[in-house]
């Protein structure tokens, strides 16, 4: 048997020949996430393993088929973790799908999203072809950034291998605060503590309450919590988990479930549904049966975009859209441009992210 | 840097006339620059080694001439090289002698500010400083700080991606902006990023971002504020030996400590600072560290202890800490001014940018200074000691015959040893036209292939800063000199020189 890399080049490469769709895929546990891609599957979990190390440097970097609780916990050891929290939506949940989603967590807006601590990644083109761009230093600027235009282009530019992060230091001390507040107080909060020199690392208002999470050396989190006020709560970690994994009752139930990236300090949606507003007012979910142009709209109007994050498939009216926003034309047929750059065959992920993608 | 192409193309009269006319169609006359004398300002930027007068400049004042300067260039099939303060030290913005340099000088406005969502909108014109200075009254300022960031533009920044002191924490100019209009060749504009945390599509933001004006000109930049610190100090250290020095930067990040900035000199570099400026440095050391920690008022106190204690615990045999607002700038001048001071003592200096893993620095420094010995050069080093990335600066005379010479190959000696290590050619500044040879050796001719394959997606007729920052494999395999895989030496046995 021939290791891992070369059967998926091989793979590759027979069905760039062929023209055959390839539908890449890791733990599965993102599977609900875009659109649906037709094609053969390509399991990449089997090649996994932490490569390297070493928490002074700051860098981890490891195989796409490692699980992120396999990375998490050896980096939870030397007191270190990923700086964006990166959500699971599984327990067998790999750091390629996670890298290939880009999707961030509850700290994003404080430390960071996955592209920003996304220092090097290796992977196979739609022709194969074994690629390493940027590496395991902090500054690295030789190139383009093709590591990060990977980061969230979900598996449409090619097969990830190997990923390097940075790493952060967990802090010493976290607490979370809860406040009754209407929402549109907490945005008017949310945005003005983002202003000071807080050491906020989540917020979120959902329920009529506003969660804060304080984190950082223990004398600034007392300090901190004194000025912010509100009730802390006992187990701050796994309501953050919660929010993460969306496994918070919000999330329960079927109706569609929409994430909308918008300008942090636009006024609450006038859309029928429950809403969930975390990252400061910049990410709000809302649970809707409403139509997708009009939710595309509001979030247009607040100078953002709207994802149709799990469900409402078959009830989307519009349809030729598919899961994301639509791109303007100068934007997609540049999309497109750099698709056929990367993948001239067109058969990694097709569709998943847009169409002709 | 010699071996560079530089260009000796005669000017094209007729040539250069007719864009003149195509481009005062639309712009005032004394934005259209062609005489000799004009341009000449224009023929280099901080690498000034590499010198070249452009065949036309063209001064736009706004982002339609910037559309209609390049939607000119690209109907007439004329290369534009954008320039913002010329500030670059890899020769990014060197004009092409057949080209159109286009200046983004006048577009210098800060369009708005958004306390509350902590955004400013601005032209790419603007300098670095001035958008803190701008968003200072209301307590927000704008992180990267080049040690250039009195002069250097906001779009230079985005273009090269550039850092400062400050990134170890605060990031890149890429983890700090949010949104960019951008021209294409072809005159368009396209945004990209959005008004959130991230946009529709693919991370085309991060792409552009460190593209040294070759897949598009920048015309607005919004970019992320900050609140300002409530309060900063720094812990200065000195050691006897600078891989003393190392073992303690490891040793505060193995603390949990991200300082706000980590930085390093070394003996040379802080004889040459001292004189110029007055910093308060220890002179009769190996080297010595800057260690800032910022935030509130507790978290700094807490963070200077811990720092404080472990660079005593580290070897550091001299250990200060800034006592009041006016102290702690006088540490940072010193580091701030390194490059013009070590200027001073010599009639040329060559700055390097490779990074590399920081365990390997004590290394790399001896091998530096044993390559030092092998061209008779003498090297100052500045280096941003958390994030890995090394400045060495090769002091030389470009009068003295054959000096110029040896400091680029004692320069392309460093880089080769970086990517050797397992780092980078350049942390920050860009390939430019500088380090392109080195980029045969950092990356695989596929790789090459790759960023050839996404630039043609932005610029199908290779318009835009043509012969810059990726070299052509043809260039590589005349260079002669094989792909190195990072990290992987041949002979890991041998000193390096
Ligand atoms: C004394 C000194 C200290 C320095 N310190 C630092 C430092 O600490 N950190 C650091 O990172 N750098 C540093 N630099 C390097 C330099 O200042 C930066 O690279 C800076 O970002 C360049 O900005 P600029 O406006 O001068 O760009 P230019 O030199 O004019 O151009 C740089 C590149 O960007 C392209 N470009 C410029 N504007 C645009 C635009 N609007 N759209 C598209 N492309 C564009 C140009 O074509 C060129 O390739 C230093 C330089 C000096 C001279």
């Amino acid at each position: 048997m021939s290791d891992p890399v070369t059967q998926l080049a091989d793979a590759i490469r027979a069905a760039a020949d062929a023209k055959r769709s390839l539908n890449i895929r890791g733990s599965g546990s993102k599977a609900f996430y875009g659109n649906p891609v037709t094609g053969e599957v390509l399991d990449v979990t089997a090649y996994r393993g932490i490569i390297e190390y070493e928490p002074t440097e700051l860098v981890i970097t490891a195989r796409a088929g490692t699980p992120l609780v396999e990375i998490e916990a050896t980096m939870r050891d030397k007191g270190q973790m990923l700086g964006f929290e990166p959500p699971h939506f599984g327990a067998a949940s790999t750091l390629g799908g996670c890298i290939a989603a880009g999707l961030s967590g509850p700290r994003r807006p404080y430390s960071g999203s996955a592209r920003d601590f996304v220092l090097g990644v290796r992977l196979l083109d739609g022709r194969g072809t074994d690629l390493h761009f940027g590496g395991q230093v902090m500054k690295n600027v030789a190139g383009y950034d093709v590591s990060r235009l990977i980061t969230g282009s979900l598996g449409t530019l090619g097969v990830i291998l190997e990923v390097s992060l940075k790493a952060l230091p967990l802090p010493p001390a976290e607490m979370t605060l809860c406040r009754e507040q209407t929402q549109a107080e907490a945005l008017t909060l949310m945005n003005e503590w983002a202003g000071k020199p807080l050491p906020v690392t989540a917020t979120c208002h959902v329920d009529g309450r506003l969660y804060i999470r304080l984190a950082g050396a223990t004398p600034a989190v007392h300090s901190a919590a004194a000025k912010l006020g509100g009730e802390t709560i006992a187990d701050g970690a796994a309501f953050w988990q919660n929010i993460r994994d969306q496994r918070h009752a919000f999330f329960a139930g079927d109706a569609p479930l929409w994430r909308l990236s918008l300008l942090s300090t636009t006024p609450g949606l006038a859309l029928a549904g429950p809403q969930l507003i975390e990252w400061g007012g910049a990410l709000r979910w809302l649970r809707s049966e409403g139509d997708a142009m009009s939710i595309r709209k509001a979030a247009r109007s607040g100078d953002g975009h709207a994802i149709r994050f799990r469900g409402g498939e078959s009830r989307d009216g519009d349809t030729r859209s598919g899961a994301f926003h639509p791109l303007p034309s100068a934007m997609l047929k540049l999309h497109k441009r750099i698709k056929l750059a990367m993948d001239p065959a067109g058969i990694l992920n097709p569709g998943r992210m847009y169409e002709g993608l | 840097m010699m071996n560079a192409p530089v260009q000796v193309i005669p000017v094209d009269f007729e040539r250069q006339r007719a864009v003149c006319a195509a481009l005062r169609a639309f712009m005032p006359e004394h934005n259209v620059l062609f005489d000799r004398e004009d341009v000449t300002p224009y023929e280099c930027d901080g690498l000034s080694a590499y010198r070249q007068v452009p065949m036309v400049v063209a001064l736009p004042e706004n982002e339609e001439q910037v559309c209609a300067v390049l939607e000119t260039c690209y109907e007439m099939r004329v290369p534009v090289v954008a320039r913002g303060a010329g500030t670059g030290l890899s020769g990014g913005a060197l004009p092409l002698g057949n080209g159109v340099l286009l200046s983004l000088a006048k577009l210098m406005k800060i369009i708005a500010i958004d306390p509350l969502a902590r955004t400013a909108r601005v032209q790419p014109g603007v300098r670095n400083l001035f958008i803190s200075e701008a968003a200072a009254p209301m307590g927000l300022y704008y992180a990267p700080d080049p040690s250039s960031q009195i002069a250097c533009s906001i779009g230079g920044n985005v273009a090269e991606n550039s850092g400062g002191v400050h990134c170890l924490k605060y990031g890149l100019t890429v983890h700090n902006i949010l949104r960019l209009r951008v021209a294409t060749i072809e005159g368009e504009i396209i945004e990209l990023g959005g008004g959130g945390l991230d946009a529709a599509g693919y991370d085309l933001l991060a792409l552009m971002t460190g593209s040294e004006g070759l897949l598009g000109v920048i015309t607005e930049i919004t970019v992320k504020l900050l609140p300002r610190p409530e309060c900063a100090q720094v812990v200065l250290a000195a050691f006897d030996d600078v891989a003393t020095a190392g073992q303690a930067v490891a040793n505060v990040i193995a603390a949990g400590i991200i300082p706000a900035g980590m930085e390093m000199m070394d003996q040379p570099a802080i004889l040459a600072v001292e004189p110029f400026v007055n910093a308060g440095y220890p002179t009769d050391v190996a080297g010595i560290l800057l260690c800032e920690s910022d935030g509130t008022r507790e978290e700094v106190a807490d963070e200077i202890s811990r720092i404080e204690r472990i660079m005593e615990q580290s070897g550091a045999h001299i250990v200060r800490t800034s006592r009041d607002e006016a102290e702690r700038l006088k540490f940072w001048a010193g580091r701030k001014a390194a490059f013009p001071a070590v200027g001073r003592l010599s009639p040329d200096y060559y700055c390097i940018d490779g990074t590399i893993p920081r365990k390997r620095l004590a290394e790399v420094l001896r091998s530096i200074a044993m390559m030092g010995k092998k061209y008779d050069l003498r090297c100052a080093n500045v280096f941003h000691a958390g994030d890995g990335n090394l400045h060495p600066l090769i002091l030389y005379d470009a009068n003295e015959p054959g000096q110029l010479e040896r400091t680029e190959a004692f320069g392309a000696d460093i880089l080769r040893l970086c990517i050797d290590v397992g780092g980078t050619i350049t942390g920050e500044h860009g390939v430019g036209v500088e380090k392109i040879d080195s980029m045969c050796l950092q990356f695989s001719t596929t790789e090459l292939e790759a960023f050839h394959a996404l630039k043609h997606a932005f610029d199908e007729h290779g318009l835009l800063n043509p012969g810059k920052a990726v070299p052509t494999l043809r260039r590589c395999a005349e260079f002669g000199r094989m792909h190195v895989h990072s990290g992987a030496e041949k002979f890991p046995e041998l000193p390096r020189f």
